[in-house]
């Protein structure tokens, strides 16, 4: 089961600029927050995500405590050829998500 | 008459206890924070020493926020964005969260825009600024000022 929601339109023409909307379910624990007995609570965010389109990577995030839960971020890149967009997030505890979208350029 | 004159002294008995429940200060601990110079010292940490000039960046924030759980933050540059005049990257920083970072995005020349969006936590009423990178090696800047009524980040969990 993948948590991430992606927005990638489906088809698109040559060189068009598209927006892509991506969104991953975590509960990005800033490690700044104590229980009420005063212990902290560890962090655990995700701390980089990156977008590749056909293998090259058109971009990438490096996140913080500061990202809200769930992390939403959305970008943009020119429709060059059709193909795949692969989508990565590394966190802390060994967290790892991949998911991927394909669209179709006339 | 007399009735009246009760009138207005319950009035301004009301109106006094009013003021002295307005009077007790708000205190607010926070065990970390941020502060204006550690957002320095943090923007010199990824930027360097190269001078920022102000423009060419459009930071768009609420100024007024709720929630600081979950902020709407969109940077945006000024940027024809060709194979030879593209931004680089765009660095958002805060002033008193309990670390100064909110986001560094890489870009890339075919991104055709220079647009990032995304969501971030405020635990104070506070400046954000967003740097961006263009590929010339210059820096541009935006700074918000952006006021929050609920702080985020360091709450106690229930």
């Amino acid at each position: 089961m993948t948590a991430a929601l992606i927005n990638v339109p489906k088809k698109a023409k040559r060189g068009d600029i598209i927006e892509i909307k991506t969104l991953m379910s975590h509960i990005m624990e800033t490690g700044y927050r104590h229980t009420t007995s005063g212990q902290i609570v560890p962090r655990d965010i995700i701390t980089s995500f990156a977008c590749r389109y056909n293998g090259e990577e058109i971009f990438r995030a490096d996140l913080f405590p500061a990202t809200a839960a769930n992390p939403f971020i959305s970008f943009f890149t020119v429709a060059t050829e059709s193909g795949k967009f692969d989508f990565e997030w590394i966190g802390d505890n060994g967290f790892s998500e991949t998911a991927s979208a394909s669209i179709t350029v006339e | 008459m007399r009735e009246q004159k009760a009138t207005r002294r319950r009035f301004l008995r009301l109106a006094g206890s009013a003021a002295a429940i307005g009077a007790i200060p708000i205190v607010s601990v926070r065990p970390v924070e941020a502060t204006p110079e550690t957002m320095a010292n943090a923007i010199r940490t990824v930027i360097g020493n190269a001078p920022v000039q102000t423009g060419k960046v459009k930071l768009d924030i609420p100024p007024l926020v709720e929630n600081g759980n979950s902020v709407p933050m969109v940077v945006s540059v000024a940027s024809p964005m060709t194979s030879t005049d593209y931004v680089k990257s765009i660095h958002v920083f805060n002033e008193k969260n309990p670390q100064p970072n909110l986001g560094n995005f890489f870009l890339g020349p075919r991104a055709g825009r220079a647009q990032v969006s995304t969501r971030v936590r405020l635990a104070d009423s506070q400046k954000i600024t967003a740097i961006a990178r263009l590929s010339d090696g210059s820096l541009w800047s935006a700074t918000a000022e952006v006021v929050v009524t609920l702080a985020a980040c360091t709450e106690e969990v229930i």
